[in-house]
């Protein structure tokens, strides 16, 4: 017991952090300490990183299994942690200005990483639908957090109906493999699916399971959610969906199917293989024709989760290295892309809509010229990190065979080239005119755009480790 | 010096990094300063190169001046120059400096012009001297980006749909060689150029959804890649994004269109597609050598018929990359010398065209043709040297556009007759639509009213035009200057690609005709 509880100190400080801020705060200063919680939290989340980045001690496993901690869980851990942290803080400006700063907010976003570290580290279908489920749970509050808006209430509820929907998919998908398997042990369950030859009713099971944990990272055909949610959310929220949940559920995604079932990974891989064209596809048509930048980037995302899952679907170790480096490196262009989002005001009013960036490069040249280079990133342009993730993952489907999925996605990823170029555009290219943006002192955002436009050049020549921290962690993971 | 080739690559990149971060202001002097700045560079780019040239030992057919280290993701930073490649890298040092003086009447948003530029400079220099695929296909491929923003920023009208349209074709093509790179790399298990030059990749025929596919492997890994190097080219039919990119970009900018960034594609076919795919290429010959001679006589026919002289020049370029594929296909000593030979010369050539056109462009800002006529009346000089391109783009004897005409007509002459004689008539059509130009722009009597106060060209523009006449002729009497550096390594490779082609059993097709 003493050992299990070791293993899962990190979410267990987290945790208790989080009922002692809730406590804290609701007997003292209430919303007046937000910003205090707030750096607070991400002081938290970045120790607790530290911790897990620092300690390397092999793989070993809580609670009889249910709990695994290896190399892989803690890559995603500390990826979702810095993430995390950097979204609180960054979202904070904006938050003030419009006196959205809730105490509950960082409480909550606590609350929602303990879950995703819990999801990453599941080795087990009732540990994994409840670190889903605590996540899920904090994420549709705060979608809703602004409560007195319309759309922030609307994106709140229909996150919530969809969500309790693709549990209920998750979960009877579950039900079918306990059925089958006789446990809900991924540990028993591999062994019930053998090799190749699994019963039909597991694979009923596994097909279930998959629709539900592909509503998580938004694939198509379970994507109808992603533009609304992103557009109505509070554009800090929209950060946070956009970073942290994702790499979380496709960890998830990954832990499930090789931990359960890599033994009968052909009869997932294609399942992946036809989520993944669709979503690249969808995400690189239905862009084109938003003028909305949070639900261009909400497009975005889904295609980016498409060409991050031909990792998946590739079923090898090097597919899962290629997809934890294309979370990594995606995380960071979207941190980069919202903190630019999050400046984008005129008279003090946050816009959203592209047009606005008319000619923004001649207010503030150095801004623009950082969301140029994340946009070529975000297109696959090289020298861009941006490409290097992307020939990461087209070098694992390659060598798995997945031909035609490549070839597919070069092809969707030049359709999509053109959204990225129409924000160039704008900021470039267009005409004299009176409105454009207001020029925002906000230092903090100032930093992270430039600083993560910069990461996608510098990353170029060194990527500090993180290829082979990568590599290491799909090692664990797949063998 | 051990990374000679890396210092000129870079130079450049280093003179951008220094405008974007130090020179503030938009005033006059800050524009002068990045003018000066950007023109010293490529200036001392060019003069660093000639220790390439000099340090270049032409009876080596290996790759010279190589560096290697390691690089990110299990890759390699390795460049280095051969026969091949080594004048490509001259002519883009030898015309990046005049390039950038030729842009001394851009007023606006100079620093940043010059930053896209001098980086764009960069990129292509990486491109001809990359040795490892993912390197090669990075710099590629950036280089779209800076001359993205150069035809989109500082172009004509009709800018925006220029630039998405040069940027997505050639993105589209780009993708999909990176996808049969991919499939090199996890075939041979490498990204090195020397070493996947020495791999055969699979020829056995194999069925695609019940379609044969003739050469197995190399024919798809050659299609990928042609897909790319064909619309750079660029080739018909794939070529109607280089009118529009030329006309709306800026003078300089297409200047560099023409004179560097097309060459990329022929480049590109013989670095990869025959050494790498020789039994691809063998199958597919004859359909690129039929593609070459439509594009010389049907562009040659459209070019004639044009009323913007930037047009007329593309479309007239377009014909002319139509040797260069058709001189590559011949895949014999004298095809492929004059490929490489009439890519060299089209730069100076075709350059020095665009600069005219930017002359009068300059004065009068308008392009039509039929908003000119008898300018030699007043612009003596600007007749005089208008005349000496315009001949050296027919291919005029004494000219080096002669030489590279006629050694790739040789070339394919041994090879197939009939493309040799099609494409013999697209040379009496450029003269056509050439003087034609020329007829019109420049002789005759000066009626118009708007011409009447035109001056001849200033002496900025002279020395523009200085060396490109002096090469042009220099390499029009004197061919050997280019055919002694290049010829061994020319001959190595032709000898390799036979040698290839017969150890696949697939001899009897082009050699049966050359002999």
């Amino acid at each position: 017991m003493q050992a299990d509880l070791n293993i899962i100190l990190p979410e267990i400080l987290i945790a208790v952090y989080a009922m002692l801020a809730l406590v804290f705060a609701v007997y003292t200063g209430k919303d007046k300490l937000a910003g205090t919680l707030t750096y607070v939290t991400a002081a938290v989340f970045l120790v607790i990183a530290a911790f897990i980045g620092l300690n390397d001690g092999g793989a070993q496993s809580a609670f009889g299994g249910m709990f695994q901690d290896d190399a892989f869980a803690r890559f995603a851990k500390v990826t979702i942690l810095l993430s995390a942290a950097v979204v609180l803080v960054m979202g904070m400006g904006f938050l003030e200005r419009r006196n959205m700063m809730k105490f509950e907010y960082p409480i909550l976003i606590a609350l929602s990483v303990v879950g995703m570290m819990f999801m990453v580290s599941a080795g087990d279908l009732m540990a994994l639908y409840m670190g889903l489920e605590l996540q899920s749970l904090a994420l549709y509050v705060i979608a809703a957090m602004r409560r007195d808006s319309v759309r922030s209430t609307e994106a709140g509820l229909k996150y919530f109906v969809l969500g309790a929907l693709s549990s209920g998919l998750l979960l009877y998908g579950s039900s079918l493999v306990y059925g089958y398997a006789g446990t809900t042990l991924f540990t028993g369950i591999i062994a019930a699916a053998g090799e190749g030859l699994a019963p039909v009713g597991l694979l009923f099971g596994l097909v279930f399971v998959i629709a539900g944990l592909a509503f998580k990272v938004s694939a198509v055909p379970f994507h109808m959610w992603t533009p609304d949610v992103y557009e109505g959310s509070p554009t800090p929220v929209t950060a946070f969906f956009a970073t942290a949940p994702k790499v979380a559920a496709m960890a998830l995604f990954a832990r499930v199917l090789h931990d359960a079932f890599g033994g009968v990974s052909a009869d997932w891989s294609q399942v992946l293989a036809v989520l993944s064209v669709l979503s690249m596809f969808l995400g690189a048509i239905a862009a084109i024709g938003q003028t909305n930048i949070k639900r261009l980037m909400a497009y975005s995302s889904i295609a980016h989760m498409g060409y991050a899952m031909i990792g998946l679907a590739a079923g090898t170790a090097l597919g899962v290295e290629a997809m934890l480096t294309y979370m990594a490196i995606y995380v960071t262009m979207n941190i980069g892309t919202f903190a630019f989002i999050l400046s984008m005001e005129r008279d003090g009013q946050p816009v959203t809509d592209i047009s606005s960036l008319n000619l923004y490069s001649k207010v503030e040249p150095g801004k623009a010229l950082a969301l140029l280079i994340l946009m070529f990133s975000l297109a696959g342009v090289p020298p861009m990190l941006g490409f290097f993730a992307k020939l990461g993952v087209w070098r694992a489907g390659v060598e798995a065979g997945l031909f035609w999925l490549v070839v597919a996605s070069a092809v969707a990823s030049a359709i999509g080239a053109f959204y990225y170029l129409r924000i160039v555009y704008y900021m470039y290219f267009g005409e004299e005119t009176e409105q454009g943006l207001d020029e925002v002192r906000a230092p903090v955002l100032w930093v992270l755009l430039v600083g993560s436009a910069a990461i996608m050049l510098v990353g170029v020549v060194n990527l500090f480790g993180v290829d082979s921290a990568a590599a290491t962690a799909a090692l664990a993971l797949v063998n | 010096m051990d990374n000679l080739l890396s210092i000129v690559t870079f130079i450049p990149a280093i003179a951008a990094l220094i405008l974007a971060l130090f020179l503030r202001g938009e005033d006059e002097a800050a524009k002068r300063n990045a003018k000066w700045v950007a023109l010293l560079a490529t200036s001392i780019t060019f003069l660093v190169s000639l220790f390439i040239l000099s340090d270049f030992d032409a009876s080596d057919t290996g790759f010279q001046m190589v560096e290697e280290r390691s690089w990110l993701m299990g890759l390699t930073y390795k460049m280095g120059v051969d026969g091949i490649s080594v004048l490509f890298v001259m002519l883009t040092t030898f015309m990046m400096p005049l390039t950038i003086a030729a842009s001394w009447s851009v007023n606006t948003r100079v620093k940043e012009y010059m930053i896209a530029f001098l980086l764009l400079e960069t990129l292509m220099l990486g491109v001809f001297m990359a040795l490892d695929l993912v390197l090669f296909y990075l710099f590629f491929e950036a280089g779209l980006i800076p001359m993205f923003l150069i035809i989109g920023i500082w172009g004509g009208a009709n800018r925006i749909y220029a630039s998405f349209k040069f940027f997505l074709y050639t993105f589209f093509g780009s993708v999909l060689m990176l996808v049969a790179m991919v499939a090199m790399f996890a075939d041979a298990g490498t990204t090195d150029i020397p070493t996947l030059m020495n791999h055969s990749f699979g020829h056995e025929n194999f069925n695609i959804l019940g379609v044969q596919v003739v050469g197995g492997l190399q024919t798809l890994l050659f299609l990928a890649f042609f897909a790319s190097f064909a619309v750079k080219m660029p080739m018909w039919p794939v070529h109607t994004w280089l009118p529009d990119a030329h006309v709306q970009a800026p003078t300089a900018g297409s200047v560099v269109l023409a004179a560097i960034l097309l060459k990329m594609g022929g480049y590109g076919f013989l670095r990869f597609s025959l050494p790498m795919f020789p039994v691809g290429a063998d199958v597919l010959t004859p359909m690129v050598l039929w593609m070459s001679a439509i594009a010389i006589v049907y562009t040659s026919l459209v070019a004639m018929v044009q009323e913007d002289m930037k047009k007329l020049i593309a479309y007239s370029s377009v014909a002319h990359m139509g040797f260069v594929t058709m001189g590559i296909f011949a895949a014999n000593q004298q095809g492929v010398d004059g490929a490489i030979f009439q890519m060299i010369s089209h730069g100076f050539i075709s350059g020095a065209l665009f600069l005219c056109v930017g002359v009068i462009y300059d004065r009068m800002h308008t392009r039509e043709i039929d908003a000119y006529g008898g300018l030699v009346n007043r612009m003596p000089a600007y007749a005089l040297i208008f005349m000496f391109f315009t001949m050296a783009n027919v291919g005029l004897p004494g000219t080096s556009g002669f030489v590279g005409e006629f050694l790739t007509l040789v070339g394919i002459f041994k090879v197939n007759t009939w493309v040799a004689a099609v494409a013999t008539s697209g040379v009496i059509l450029s003269a056509a639509y050439a003087l034609w130009l020329y007829r019109r722009v420049v002789l005759g009597d000066l009626i118009k009213e708007s011409l009447k106060t035109i001056s001849d060209m200033t002496n900025r523009e002279k020395a523009i035009f200085a060396p490109l006449v002096a090469m042009t002729l220099l390499l029009g009497v004197y061919p050997s200057l280019v055919t002694d550096i290049i010829g061994p390594s020319v001959k190595a490779f032709v000898l390799n690609y036979e040698t290839a082609l017969h150890d696949a059993g697939r001899a009897a097709t082009t050699m049966a005709q050359s002999h």
